[in-house]
């Protein structure tokens, strides 16, 4: 009887995975067909492409398109390629990705271990930047740069990336640490470590996970933005986002479709890079034995 | 004036007043300990000690200064949390020496400090390990270790054992004790564990609503309670509180109650003094150990008496038999040898230890004096 109720369960539980297995690989093909295509299309020549089908997989299998989009293609009026506004991009993202991580830190930090009145008025003043679009403060923004002398300039940008990610990380780091025992913060007080000291030593080493999020987070949104990098950028500070745009629409004559997918593809390169790296570091269990066990 | 000062000490939230004039004062080589209810106020009292809860009112000193507004890491104490509070990154070793290392001792200090307490606590082989690596024994080893490194003037517990399982807290329990005999330190514990506190100390601080209800000796608070909440409170099964009015007899005061089947019976007092209350109400307060078979008396007390009752439920638990009964409308316990031959609906010849019966005033609840 038990068995045979056993041996049911099993092979439900086989046509339901299998039911969910083949859901998952429709979902996954759906996504990954269009990254075929660009894939597929970018180690094409141009001539392959406009004559024949997109579909099909290159007779001539060739990196020119590549080479074109990274160190040679028109951008605007300079024939540049990707590259430079690729280092603008990293100048631009790795900043504002440290900074706004390590004062979302702070923050949180302060918010959960260091409470003061009116700290809970505070964090849902911060949490708005969450909710505010981005095209209400392109104006005051642009403003406000103009005045500090940050227009146009990458520090411009690593500033209102900031300003504009504080909220996020904020909220995640105050989120982890309201779960962190605040009995380690009042021994290592009775021990003698100050402030700084406390967030250094005790807070920062075990805070992985959740920096992994807000680096995550903040690089996606940062690497991909397009709108500040268009209003606020000149040509010296322009990030790939922008700079991918300028070469889609700015190719004179015949349109290089296999450029514009090569580009697009090292555009999102990076982000890939970081999932792919910081995903192996989400290890949970970090904070396992600190506490009663 | 002692070691350590706690005088008019008061600790308010907003309105809400959570401690209420507190005045203890501990001498040097004590152990304290702070008893009572969940909300009592214990911890927070423990945590003004140790500076990490500003203090409403009234003052603290240690060695006769006064620590109000004194950095928790200058007051010279150290503090086991109930959590044990490991920093979860650093080894063992680590965790032990990052106070003297944050106090600035050299490292070959530290080091000696270290091997030194790691050999006391017999915890030297795990020097290199992770907190998540240790079992909750060891955890709490580490932690006493962590405290005793710094060789502080007085020692912070709260309640250290709350997180081991039964055997083990009776096992570190000892240890505790072993180590004060040994090293002699000041130490305040916060336990709500009344055996706990009668085991440890040297003084007990029973503590309700956040006042401290009687300071003593554990011997002074388990015979003498100040009131009825300190006898409940201490001591397992607790004391048993029958209604009962004060009658003359032949000159002598006794305790009149009735007895299972409703007939009015009489106990005599030792106390001179409750002749006073005759004709009074008052609460009767007897220990279970007070009411034994006539075998296992105590052959000490001038005033056993005999009382024949009716048994409700007998439960043996191995060293003692527990036996229950009616007395006054009360279920009652008394605490019998393990071999008294007692069945349930039987009626037993009981004794009872007068000598060591109390008396409240049944309106005040304080303990009349005798
Ligand atoms: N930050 C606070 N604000 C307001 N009331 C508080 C605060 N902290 C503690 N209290 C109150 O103070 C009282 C004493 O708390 P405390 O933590 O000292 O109790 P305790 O005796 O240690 O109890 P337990 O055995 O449960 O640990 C409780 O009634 C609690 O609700
Ligand atoms: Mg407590």
């Amino acid at each position: 009887m038990s068995a045979a109720t056993q041996d049911t369960a099993v092979r439900t539980g086989r046509v339901a995975r299998t039911f969910i297995y083949l859901v998952l690989l429709l979902f996954a093909l759906f996504y990954l067909l269009p990254f075929f295509v660009m894939l597929t299309n970018s180690l094409k020549p141009l001539s392959e492409i406009t004559g024949g089908n997109m579909m099909s997989l290159p007779q001539v299998w060739t990196l020119d398109a590549w080479r074109s989009a990274w160190s040679t293609a028109q951008i605007g009026v300079e024939p540049t390629g990707l590259k430079p506004y690729f280092l603008n991009s990293l100048l631009m993202v790795v900043p504002a990705v440290a900074i706004s991580t390590m004062l979302g830190a702070l923050n949180g930090y302060v918010l959960t271990k260091w409470r003061f009145r009116g700290d809970t008025i505070l964090f849902g003043l911060m949490l708005f930047a969450c909710f505010i679009p981005f095209q209400i403060v392109l104006i005051p923004m642009a403003r406000m740069l103009g005045l500090m002398g940050l227009a146009g300039s990458t520090p411009g940008l690593i500033l209102v990336h900031v300003v504009y990610g504080i909220g996020f990380t904020t909220l995640y780091f105050r989120n982890y640490y309201a779960s962190f025992p605040t009995e380690l913060v009042k021994a290592a007080m009775i021990d003698g470590a100050g402030f700084f000291r406390i967030f250094w030593r005790i807070m920062l080493p075990v805070s992985g996970p959740i920096a992994v999020v807000s680096v995550i987070w903040q690089f996606t949104n940062i690497w991909n933005d397009f709108l500040f990098g268009a209003s606020f950028a000149d040509l010296d500070s322009m990030p790939m986002t922008v700079a991918l745009n300028n070469l889609v629409n700015s190719s004179t004559g015949v349109k290089e479709y296999n450029v514009h997918f090569a580009g697009a593809i090292l555009a999102a390169l990076p982000t890939l890079f970081v999932y792919i790296v910081a995903g192996r570091y989400f290890v949970r269990g970090l904070m396992a034995g600190s506490v009663k066990g | 004036m002692g070691f350590l000062d706690i005088s008019h000490v008061t600790k308010s939230y907003g309105k809400v007043q959570v401690l209420h004039e507190v005045d203890i004062s501990v001498q040097e080589g004590e152990f304290l300990v702070l008893v009572g209810p969940s909300g009592c106020g214990k911890s927070t009292l423990l945590n003004m000690i140790a500076g990490l809860e500003a203090i409403s009112s009234g003052d603290i000193s240690i060695k006769g200064r006064v620590i109000n507004g004194v950095h928790p890491s200058k007051r010279n104490i150290a503090m086991v949390f109930q959590s044990y509070a490991l920093y979860p990154n650093m080894t063992v070793g680590q965790n032990m020496t990052f106070g003297l290392e944050m106090h600035g001792v050299p490292k070959a200090e530290r080091e000696r400090a270290l091997a030194d307490v790691g050999k006391l606590l017999q915890i030297d082989h795990l020097l290199d390990r992770k907190p998540g690596q240790l079992s909750g024994g060891q955890r709490q080893r580490v932690a006493m270790g962590r405290a005793l490194v710094r060789n502080p003037d007085v020692f912070l517990f709260d309640e250290p054992l709350s997180n081991l399982d039964a055997k083990l807290r009776v096992d570190m329990r000892t240890e505790i004790k072993k180590l004060h005999h040994k090293l002699g330190t000041t130490i305040v514990y916060v336990t709500h564990d009344q055996i706990e506190a009668m085991t440890l100390s040297t003084r007990i601080a029973v503590m309700n609503k956040g006042y401290v209800q009687q300071l003593g000796t554990p011997k002074e608070i388990y015979d003498t309670p100040a009131n009825l909440f300190v006898a409940t409170f201490m001591g397992s099964p607790a004391m048993n509180i029958l209604p009962a009015t004060v009658v003359m007899q032949n000159g002598a005061a006794h305790a009149e109650i009735t007895d299972s089947e409703g007939v009015v019976r009489r106990l005599r007092f030792s106390q001179g003094n409750m002749a006073e209350w005759a004709g009074k109400a008052i609460l009767l307060g007897i220990r279970p150990e007070a009411i034994t078979d006539p075998e296992g008396a105590d052959r000490k007390s001038g005033n056993i008496q005999p009382f024949a009752n009716r048994v409700t439920v007998t439960e043996p638990a191995g060293s003692d038999t527990f036996v229950t009964m009616t007395l006054s409308g009360k279920d009652v316990i008394a605490r019998m040898r393990a071999d008294a031959s007692v069945a349930p609906g039987q009626i037993f010849d009981f004794a009872v230890n007068m000598e060591k019966a109390v008396a409240f005033d049944p309106v005040t609840e304080a303990r009349i004096a005798g």
